[in-house]
């Protein structure tokens, strides 16, 4: 038993760790564009299944194929917002994207399930089924490099965020869109390629998914959505460490609970959610619901 | 005249003009609704007056949601939760107290009181949090729902409820259906124009524009919220349960359906969120097109691009939905015309007094009460 | 020498930054005080924090005489303190009579009313077309606040803050961003309520406006009272002057009459 429940921790650690990467991204979305990306879900699973085609068709490495995918999914994100969200204007902006970005998300999985039907397909490569024994049991190394490399990600996020020049501009604008404009930040541009960058981190856990999930197809991203969700408000919208460790703490309940029943398991998650919401109506993280003026 | 401008109490206008209109309006409308009465029994095709039943569930469904979400501008993603609930109480009431027939419907007040009651947890937490928290919340707790329905036995788990046989004619089948949807359907139309006249969907309105305001100048914000949600709930959950007995059985992932409340959010979009008769607008054009659009496509992913790609539409280029920018149209049309025969008369008289500094008439469309 | 309304030694920091340091400020019954100072100065938190919208770190504020600190915004206006903001805070899209109506919410408490009844009854009605005629705008009563220009904005916040005719009244920057003959036409209005009863506490940065119009004025600044006193003898004084930094000379000393 008590063998079973450190595994379920590690496992929800390091797979909690992926689900971090991809909610820093949506979080960070909200943060400087007051946006929620519900499309979010699907692009991870559109992220899968590009690395999917990649691996299958062209027989080219999954982790190789995301120098492919990462800045593919860049460019959708970019154009995804330039299209769909910066068009929209006035007082209910952020009820209005969330409404667009939900038009999209089912848009993009109506055309998934066009080109690649609703069969559940899996990303498989030598290190999704071979496993090491590591910290004590044996893992497939696909939830080693998967967490590693989201932690790298992370890592580069937070470097990009707080040692460069856009990343400055990126937190000027998560503060004040008007006082950034006004010393100068193209606010366009800043909102754009987080947007891309929010979204092109969705290859990473796409791909990682796909490999980790044992199946998936375009509904998995309803599931994907509604985690990703209930994290980043738990974690307190537009915080990224929030997002981060509510990742962790999230998946990782859910795969302990999942030991004695995986069906509960997923309620348990929204359970949190909710419980959390009743005693801290801003999140763990989130910066408190401030009064105007 | 719009019937909301009768709210705005004693007018400036002509009396005499004033009841005219609302003779006419009131012609119509019921010209309208002997209509929509008789409708069934000439069309008797029953792939027709299924549409139908399906088009007033949905008009009654986009004009219960707008009641919460439209004046009080959350919006919520999570009513499935109270369709579900209705739909499930009567198919549990039927299958366990073996009800058949006519007595069916007698479990629908109880589907309503059932959401109304869910309303109250769910309202409490949910309504303590910021908008955009808010649409999360009602995704999280509409999962929480179809989860446990899926998991619980005495919903049946994967295989749902069943309902009841009917004991009558199958010929006219959908009557029954019809009319009770219908009676729904105008109660909710009648209650969300009462309500939108009403101190209370001032009060709502209010909210909408500037909550803390509203707070700061006395509303009690958490109550009415809380309010129109219980209200929104047990007519939403109504038709949960009637909707159950129309199509005979509910799943979870049909009555917890996340279709629905985009379809719901979609329709009041379309006609204009926060008027009355834009959620009724909003259903009659999207429920026949979702039909037309599964038949045209038996692709039937084709279908769903392009309902995505609707919706797409609508937020982009009708933000503010249909009626209300028809509304503003003819507004400023009327206002441009009464414009030049006003600016022909103050040419002759000298403009008229106004604060110093400000111009005489508010330029542009000066709408009638609010977006209506 | 009765204080309306007295906030004393409120201390309030945010973060880092410390707004309000023992700053002690007392409007008395029937004036028109002003508040003055710097950008930064603390005065906008300091009226947050006498209309419940921000909580003190200590201090106290008194509302004739009783403790009223920390109270929420409704019942600061229920007991008959009205605000307005300085980035105005109107309804856009309810029209300028619903504005009115939604603050005539709790007036004839006491007798229980449906609610679905009609908003607003003839009494309520009638008393905002009054305080409509009164700032001038009641011919817009029937548009949508949304499309009244800026400064038909400020008459209508102030209209409604009137409609529970509250005993003072605290004007966030009354006159900001608004031309002269508005500027005259509000300074007007504020005299004409003065006149019935209203005390009014006014931030405000126009000077002509303040020291035409104020019996008293407090300057503030880096949080604290700076000074206070009639308006000539502060325009003249040397502190006043020094926290304004660079404002030292009076070229057109004239205020608004």
């Amino acid at each position: 038993m008590g063998r079973q429940i450190y595994e379920a921790v590690v496992d929800g650690v390091l797979v909690g760790g992926v689900y971090g990467l991809m909610a820093v991204g949506l979080t960070l979305i909200f943060g400087v564009l007051d946006i929620i990306n519900i499309a979010q879900g699907i692009l991870v699973i559109l992220g899968a299944y590009l690395s999917y085609a990649l691996s299958v068709h062209l027989h080219i490495d999954l982790f190789l194929g995301l120098l492919i995918t990462v800045p593919a999914m860049f460019v959708i994100g970019v154009a995804i917002y330039w299209a769909f969200m910066r068009p929209l204007r006035g007082r209910e902006r952020t009820s209005m994207s969330l409404l667009a970005s939900y038009a999209v998300a089912i848009i993009l999985e109506g055309i998934l399930y066009w080109i690649f039907s609703p069969n559940y397909v899996q990303l498989n490569a030598w290190y999704v089924t071979a496993s090491v024994r590591v910290f004590g049991f044996y893992l497939p190394y696909i939830y080693l490099f998967g967490f590693v490399l989201a932690l790298v990600l992370v890592l580069v996020l937070y470097l990009i965020l707080y040692r460069t020049r856009f990343g400055r501009s990126v937190r000027a604008t998560m503060q004040d869109q008007t006082a950034s404009r006004l010393i100068g930040i193209d606010v366009n541009r800043v909102a754009a390629v987080t947007f891309g960058i929010g979204v092109a981190v969705t290859a990473v856990g796409g791909m990682v998914y796909g490999a980790t999930s044992g199946g998936f197809n375009p509904n998995s991203g309803y599931d994907l959505i509604s985690r990703l969700l209930a994290i980043i408000i738990l974690g307190g919208l537009g915080s990224i460490g929030g997002a981060l460790a509510a990742a962790v703490f999230m998946i990782t309940l859910e795969s302990v609970v999942s030991i004695w029943s995986p069906n509960w398991a997923i309620v348990v998650f929204y359970a949190a959610l909710v419980l959390v919401l009743t005693i801290r109506p801003s999140g763990l993280f989130g910066r408190q619901a401030v009064r105007l003026q | 005249m719009t019937p909301a401008s009768l709210m705005a109490g004693p007018d400036l206008a002509r009396p005499g003009r004033l009841q005219q209109a609302t003779a006419w309006r009131a012609g119509g409308v019921l010209a309208l609704l002997a209509a929509v009465a008789l409708f069934p029994l000439v069309f008797t095709n029953a792939l027709v007056t299924t549409i139908a039943v399906d088009t007033l569930i949905f008009v009654a469904a986009a004009a219960a949601w707008n009641i919460f979400s439209g004046y009080s501008g959350y919006i919520s993603l999570g009513h499935a939760v109270f369709f579900g609930c209705g739909a499930y109480t009567v198919g549990i009431g039927a299958r366990d107290w073996q009800l058949t027939g006519l007595s069916v419907f007698a479990l629908l007040p109880l589907a309503a009181v059932v959401a109304a009651v869910v309303a109250v947890p769910f309202g409490l937490v949910a309504l303590r949090v910021r908008r955009h928290t808010f649409v999360v919340v009602t995704i999280a707790v509409f999962f929480i729902f179809q989860l446990m329905a899926f998991n619980f036995s005495f919903t049946g788990g994967t295989t749902g409820v069943a309902a009841p046989f009917l004991v009558w004619n199958p010929g006219t089948y959908n009557d029954p259906f019809y009319y009770l949807a219908l009676a729904i359907g105008v109660a909710t139309i009648g209650l969300s124009w009462l309500i939108r006249g009403s101190r209370f969907g001032l009060q709502l309105r209010a909210i909408r524009d500037d909550e803390d305001r509203a707070r700061g100048l006395g509303v009690r914000t958490m109550r009415v919220k809380l309010a129109a949600f219980m209200i929104s709930a047990f007519v939403t959950g109504l038709l949960g349960g009637l909707w159950f007995y129309f199509i005979t059985q509910v799943l979870p992932q049909s009555g917890f359906d996340p279709a629905f409340d985009l379809s719901v959010a979609l329709m009041a979009f379309l006609g204009g969120l926060g008027t009355v008769s834009g959620p009724v607008l909003g259903a009659l054009v999207l429920v026949p097109a979702q039909q037309y659009l599964t038949e045209q496509f038996t692709n039937d992913y084709l279908s769903q691009i392009v309902l995505g790609t609707l919706f797409l539409g609508v937020i982009l280029l009708l933000p503010r939905g249909v009626i209300p920018t028809a509304s503003e149209k003819i507004t400023s049309w009327r206002a441009r015309r009464s414009g030049r025969l006003a600016g022909q008369a103050a040419a002759a008289t000298g403009l008229a007094a106004a604060p110093p500094g400000e111009p005489s008439a508010a330029a542009g469309p000066a709408g009638k009460e609010s977006a209506r | 020498m009765s204080a309306l309304l007295r906030a004393e030694q409120i201390s309030k920091a945010f973060g880092g930054v410390q707004a309000l340091s023992d700053c002690t400020v007392e409007v008395e019954r029937g004036s028109i005080t002003g508040l003055i100072g710097p950008n930064g100065s603390g005065k906008t938190t300091l009226f947050n924090i006498i209309t419940g919208y921000e909580h003190v770190d200590t201090g106290d504020v008194y509302a004739d005489d009783r403790k009223i600190t920390n109270a929420r915004p409704e019942r600061a206006f229920a007991l008959g303190i009205g605000r307005t903001f300085q980035l105005t805070r109107i309804f856009p899209r309810l029209t300028v009579m619903e504005n009115m109506l939604v603050a005539s919410q709790h007036r004839g408490s006491g007798r229980w009313h449906s609610p679905l009844a009609r908003a607003g009854g003839p009494a309520d009605r009638r008393r905002a077309m009054e305080l409509l005629e009164f700032t001038g705008i009641a011919g817009h009563a029937t548009a949508l606040a949304d499309t009244l220009s800026y400064g038909q904005r400020k008459l209508l916040e102030l209209s409604y803050v009137l409609v529970a005719d509250p005993a003072i009244v605290l004007l966030d920057e009354p006159a900001g961003g608004v031309n002269p003959s508005l500027i005259q036409h509000i300074a007007a209005k504020i005299r004409e309520l003065n006149a019935r009863g209203t005390t009014f506490l006014i931030v405000e940065h126009n000077m002509d406006f303040v020291m035409g119009l104020c019996d008293r004025v407090t300057v503030l600044d880096y949080g604290t009272v700076v000074a206070s006193g009639p308006p000539e003898i502060i325009r003249s004084d040397p502190r006043v002057l020094d926290a304004y930094l660079g404002t030292t000379e009076e070229d057109d000393d004239e205020p608004a009459q």
